[in-house]
């Protein structure tokens, strides 16, 4: 069977070893989960990029509408009172 | 960088990752690993051992080389090159181990030749002085062929690996513990590819009920112990490859059980002693096309 008689895609996210959270590397096509585990093993971690994987079927994911990009986010363009720079950060609390 | 010269060097050097987005962090698998030959170790033995070995792993390797481009599917074409890379890799250790405990079993070059040991072992011997079992060697059929004799290939060398690990070569036992779980995944492949053709449509199921018989006359030949082997057992290096059939045995017995496939009981292939460098016409083919380039250029750097 081929990809284009069926086998449904899978988005694939890696978690670095120096990372702290998994982050999109790119999509596949697999006729199922596991399947889709190891498919993403072989092509998305063969260079030692990862140390953890998720896939999820691509049709799983709600996104947002590229034609709903202004409304939805161009509002939070000028709202520098949003971010809490008026906080000392401890020297020891990392990743923020 | 990568030390093309050394074929070490990619493992033991600290390099500077930060270019990759992901960070490289590889591990060193001789790391304090002491590469002089131990007491009472015979250094000939040793480096015909490591051909084997060596061989098996070299040959397999290119026949997954040679899928590229004609995998049913673009990711098992990538995993098919993953694998025949990792054995690649082990070959490679294996072949300058043999070059530096017997720098006799080394193929003469043109003085000033910068081809390193490894390379003109690979590259520069004649059929009848590779080791591979035959197993190894036969052509590629289609990806049904190519998925049975990789479970009995990986089935095996992974019981064998496993046992190496202990070996009393330290060279040996580093790239036993380091191929060990690259094997594990091989079998891992392998064994759901059995068992997913086996389930899928007629037309797969056929293919691999009719692979299975078609490697089974190789296995005989990976349990049939080389008179090199045996006296390497003894000195604590090398595995007594006979004892490596009942692990085998259970393994695919359970992989064919899943698949409902029966375990073929048919007759092994005769006269096949690809330990002693006899070999089927096929691998003089594929060494034809594997060695072309070095041979043709003998003072070439890569």
């Amino acid at each position: 069977m081929s990809a284009e008689a069926g086998w449904p895609l899978y988005e694939v996210f890696v978690r670095g070893k120096r990372g702290l959270n998994h982050v999109h590397v790119g999509s596949l096509h697999a006729a199922d989960d596991s399947m889709a585990l190891r498919h993403a093993r072989d092509v998305y971690t063969r260079r030692n990029e990862g140390c953890s994987l998720w896939v999820v079927r691509s049709d799983a994911i709600a996104a947002s509408s590229p034609d709903e990009k202004d409304p939805w986010f161009e509002p939070s363009h000028d709202k520098v009172y949003r971010h809490p720079t008026f906080y000392d950060i401890p020297d020891d609390v990392p990743h923020m | 960088m990568i030390d093309h010269d050394n074929a070490y060097g990619g493992l033991v050097e600290a390099r500077d990752d930060a270019r990759w987005a992901f960070g490289t962090g590889f591990d060193d698998p001789l790391a304090g690993v002491d590469t002089t030959l131990p007491p009472g170790v015979d250094g000939g033995a040793l480096a015909v051992y490591c051909l084997m070995l060596a061989d098996d792993a070299l040959v397999a390797s290119q026949r997954l080389a040679q899928w590229s481009t004609h995998a049913p599917e673009l990711e098992e074409e990538v995993a098919l090159a993953n694998i025949g890379l990792d054995l690649l890799g082990q070959a490679r250790l294996l072949l300058a181990r043999a070059a530096a405990a017997d720098a006799s079993v080394v193929p003469a070059l043109p003085a000033g030749s910068p081809v390193p040991p490894e390379d003109a072992l690979a590259f520069f011997r004649g059929a009848s002085e590779f080791r591979n079992v035959v197993l190894c060697e036969i052509a590629n059929g289609d990806f049904a062929d190519a998925v049975a004799r990789l479970l009995i290939f990986s089935t095996w060398r992974l019981a064998l690996l496993q046992r190496l690990r202990s070996s009393a070569d330290p060279v040996l036992a580093a790239v036993a513990a380091k191929g060990a779980n690259e094997v594990t995944y091989h079998r891992d492949y392998a064994a759901r590819w059995v068992v997913t053709l086996a389930g899928g449509t007629d037309l797969s199921r056929r293919r691999i009920a009719a692979a299975i018989p078609r490697v089974w006359p190789y296995v005989a030949e990976l349990f049939t112990g080389h008179p090199t082997e045996r006296s390497l057992v003894a000195t604590g290096v090398g595995v007594d490859t006979a004892e490596l059939r009942p692990d085998f045995d259970k393994v695919i017995g359970t992989v064919l059980h899943a698949a409902g496939l029966p375990v073929p009981d048919i007759a092994d292939a005769v006269g096949m002693t690809g330990r002693d460098g006899a070999h089927s016409a096929a691998l003089d083919a594929m060494l034809a096309e594997m060695q072309d380039v070095a041979r043709t250029h003998p003072m070439g750097r890569w």
